[in-house]
């Protein structure tokens, strides 16, 4: 009994089948896109269009320090609170200066505003710096200490601004969350210049190529003279860093610095990573393919509000597109085997 | 007609036709040896087989009635069983346990019955021979037990055919002595089974019939006492090579290395040896005895209690595999797939590896610098694959083992510890590896060969250190090394004539 599996024997459905499984989450998105046009009818808009961006923007920046993490066979949940604490810090610092064994130092008008955002990094920086160093040099699972530092970072947003948040922020801060160059929003801007200079770090440099062979096989990356815990180090910094970056933004879109927000951004960032085509298991991924899943987890969201999707509904449904959106490349990566 | 008929077999993968046409036959109660080269898609056929990979064409026919194996699963349920190099067993659970692995026997309540279990894992144990319990945990038995706990496996399924994918290649001799007994009384019971191997001494030992494959096509199969070695090895490569080891004295240079008393507590202990440019000095000893464990520490893969190591003459410190290399210390490590490549990455991307500034700028990877480099190794080493781009993990066996060389050459290495570099690999690549070691020994490379072969050790190298439970036993020059002393020095004897 001959078995032969040619393709001229496909059906018409199992021939579309193919079609969606060759292109993926971007067929998927367009998908999506045509059935929002048709039960919505503002969501084709430019206007529209622009707004998703922008509301994809700060998912997208804490995203992409996410992949470099989950190429490497890591995982950071710190980030979340670390947009929020970012927000409070560089928002507190800008308005009040810092405060430190009753002295203070405050940069006076203009430079409040750089200041305060130079201090919210440098704080992402040091945080992600934290979270790698124990994961490398105690041999900790970043699961185990990312999960400590996010409890420790939303810890010190509440401590910081006793739960209230910071308002009544200067223009010139408001700005880079609501400003445009151009039609462009800033944050838009911001989004894409990050991801492009990620991915040019990802696929050229050599530091990109040991992230991909630690996660493909740290021990063989070691006895290759990668020095493997360095790279990690700055894996997890470069999140710290970027999560840090987001919270600026989302201070600034918002108007305040709340230590309450950023709540959850750690799962939106690792349901785009994944998503996006990146392994949880590490050693394969790639920015562009982030940048579509948060694309299309903003498409979604955007979609059920205007199509006034309740709440409560939108959660469950979100959910359930990103199951089957995965489930689809998990079926394409079993049929090339 | 033969118990398994296997006819036509045909599987493109993307741009390699690993198997084109492919005939097999197995009788019952026959030792089968499948032979070819690297690449030549015996693993490929053996997955087939087990249900592991599907076919593009072709038919499979076990016992006169057709079979279509969706599964490894269905594969089993047909008494057809395969062992792969890379075991498929579950370390942290014992011995019984995977033998019985998701077909445990259960008690009226519903709970395992662990007594039934160990029982009869014990009485399938005891059947092969095997020298453990059932109940010891797999993450500690050797090898060679693991491979016996696959059998038993295998057998508890009541199977009729066994595959075995190089079975022998991580075996001692004793140990392949004993697998040899399992397989003749398994023969005899009836069973069938497929033994594929690169050690034509092995196949000509064993079996009855051999089949040879050559780049996916079927060439002939034979019967052991109507065919000799030349034959076959003329028959898998297309045309006649030597086997004959060629070792080319080399000038020997000023000492290079120089490890003094070199302790790693419970491992090995106070091992002095020096190493000259050019030359190639062999590390014999049995399987455990401690070869690997000093190479990965002059290697700084691990670390080390107290001695020194000296480089050209001065003192280095090698903390990491990052120091050896910077120092130009390289290892080629025996297991290839754990150690040796990052199996989701390319040819191109595992070449360069270890030594990936020489193709960057500033941190900016030349990716047309890398290409040519990877295209470079690929034409010299004759590295079987499509392109620069296939992923290490669709690469075959031997062929992986290429590429770790390759990646090591690309280091520029002053000195390179080879373990066990000729595993896995093919008759013809054999020799070309050896070819290999002579060219970098005249360029000036000292070279330090761990091998468990001892035709190989007493080949190519110019002196021999014999280790044994972690110690060294004795040093065989070249000219006064035989098969005996080194085997006495290895089991712990002395030589009474020195
Ligand atoms: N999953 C895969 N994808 C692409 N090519 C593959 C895959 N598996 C095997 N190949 C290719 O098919 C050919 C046959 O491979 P196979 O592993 O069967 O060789 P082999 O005879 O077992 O060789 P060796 O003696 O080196 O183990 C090789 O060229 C190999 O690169
Ligand atoms: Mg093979």
């Amino acid at each position: 009994m001959p078995t032969d599996r040619s393709s001229d024997q496909l059906s018409f459905g199992a021939y579309l089948g193919n079609i969606l499984l060759r292109y993926g989450i971007p067929l998927f998105i367009v998908l999506l896109c045509i059935y929002f046009t048709f039960s919505a009818p503002k969501f084709l808009t430019v206007d529209n269009l622009l707004n998703v961006l922008r509301q994809i923007s700060i998912n997208t920046i804490v995203a992409l320090g996410m992949t470099f993490v989950i190429i490497t066979a890591g995982i950071d949940l710190s980030v979340g609170s670390i947009v929020a604490l970012s927000a409070v810090i560089s928002t507190g610092v800008l308005k009040n200066g810092i405060t430190l064994f009753g002295h203070t130092l405050q940069a006076s008008y203009p430079w409040n505003v750089p200041f305060g955002i130079i201090v919210g990094l440098l704080l992402g920086i040091f945080l992600g710096l934290f979270n790698g160093f124990f994961i490398t040099r105690f041999n900790m699972p970043p699961f185990v200490v990312t999960l400590a530092m996010m409890t420790i970072a939303r810890g010190l947003a509440f401590i910081y601004t006793g739960g209230f948040p910071i308002s009544e922020l200067p223009q010139s801060f408001i700005i880079i969350g609501t400003g445009y160059l151009g039609p462009f929003p800033l944050p838009v801007i911001i989004m894409l210049i990050c991801a492009l200079l990620m991915h040019y770090i990802l696929t050229r440099t050599t530091f990109g190529r040991y992230v991909f062979a630690i996660g493909g096989n740290e021990e063989a990356a070691r006895l290759s003279g990668i020095d493997v815990n360095r790279v990690k180090l700055i894996v997890y910094t470069l999140s710290g860093f970027l999560a840090a970056l987001a919270g600026i933004i989302l201070a600034a879109r918002l108007g305040s610095g709340d230590p309450k927000t950023g709540n959850m951004y750690e799962l939106n960032a690792i349901a785009a990573v994944v998503l996006g085509g990146t392994s949880l298991s590490g050693g394969k991924g790639n920015i562009g393919g982030t940048f579509l899943g948060a694309l299309l987890i903003g498409i979604i969201d955007n979609g059920l509000v205007l199509m006034r999707v309740s709440t409560f509904y939108q959660y469950v449904v979100k959910g359930a597109i990103i199951l089957a959106a995965v489930l689809l490349d998990k079926i394409k990566e079993m049929r090339k085997l | 007609m033969a118990y398994l008929v296997m006819r036509g077999i045909t599987k493109q993968f993307p741009g390699v036709l690993a198997l084109d046409n492919v005939n097999f036959e197995v009788e019952r109660g026959e030792i089968h040896a499948l032979v070819g080269e690297n690449g030549a898609g015996k693993s490929t056929l053996l997955k087939i087989l087990a249900g592991a990979l599907p076919m593009d064409k072709g038919e499979i026919i076990l016992d006169g009635k057709p079979v279509v194996f969706h599964s490894p699963l269905d594969a089993m349920r047909h008494g057809i069983a395969v062992i792969y190099q890379e075991f498929n067993l579950v370390p942290y659970l014992s011995a019984g346990e995977n033998i019985f692995l998701g077909r445990e026997p259960r008690k009226f309540n519903g709970f395992v019955d662990f007594k039934k279990l160990h029982a009869e894992a014990q009485a399938i144990l005891n059947r092969i021979g095997a020298n453990f319990s059932s109940r010891d945990i797999v993450a500690r038995l050797s090898v060679a037990q693991q491979q016996m706990t696959e059998i038993a496996k295998a057998l508890s399924q009541n199977a009729k055919i066994i595959a075995m994918d190089e079975p022998t290649s991580a075996l001692t001799e004793k140990e392949v002595e004993h697998l040899f007994e399992i397989m003749r009384g398994l023969k005899e019971e009836g069973v069938a089974i497929i033994f594929v191997s690169h050690r034509l001494e092995e196949i000509f030992q064993i079996a009855e019939r051999i089949t040879v494959l050559r780049d996916g096509k079927y060439v002939g199969t034979k019967r052991v006492e109507e065919t000799n070695r030349d034959e076959v090895i003329t028959m898998m490569v297309g045309r006649e090579i030597k086997e004959k080891i060629p070792k080319r004295p080399a000038k020997i240079g000023d000492e290079i290395l120089r490890v003094e008393g070199l302790t790693r507590k419970g491992v090995f202990s106070d091992i002095t040896f020096s190493l000259r440019k050019g030359e190639i000095l062999g590390l014999a000893g049995l399987v455990g005895s401690g070869r690997t464990e000093i190479a990965r520490a002059i290697f700084g893969a691990d670390p080390i209690d107290s001695g020194k190591i000296y480089l050209e003459g001065k003192e280095v410190k090698i903390r990491s595999p990052q120091d050896a290399i910077r120092l130009g210390i390289g290892l080629l490590t025996e297991d290839r797939k754990r150690y040796g490549l990052i199996l989701p990455m390319t040819v191109r991307e595992n070449t360069t590896l270890a030594n990936l500034m020489e193709v960057a700028m500033r941190g900016f990877i030349n990716f047309s610098r890398e290409r040519a480099v990877a295209k470079r190794f690929v034409d010299e080493l004759a590295i079987k694959t499509p392109s620069v781009e296939q992923l290490a993990r669709n690469l075959s066996g031997g062929t992986q083992q290429k590429l770790v060389l390759a990646k090591w050459l690309f280091t520029k290495s002053k000195v390179l510890i080879f373990d066990e570099p000729t595993r896995g690999i093919d008759v013809g690549a054999k020799v070309e590896i050896y070819e290999l070691m002579n060219q970098l020994a005249e360029r000036g490379v000292g070279i330090i060969m761990i091998s468990s072969e001892l035709p190989e050790v007493l080949g190519m190298s110019d002196r021999i250190l014999v280790i044994h439970e972690g110690k060294i036993a004795g040093e065989l020059m070249r000219e006064e090394a035989t098969q005996e002393k080194i085997m006495q020095l290895a089991t712990g004897g002395s030589i009474a004539d020195r």
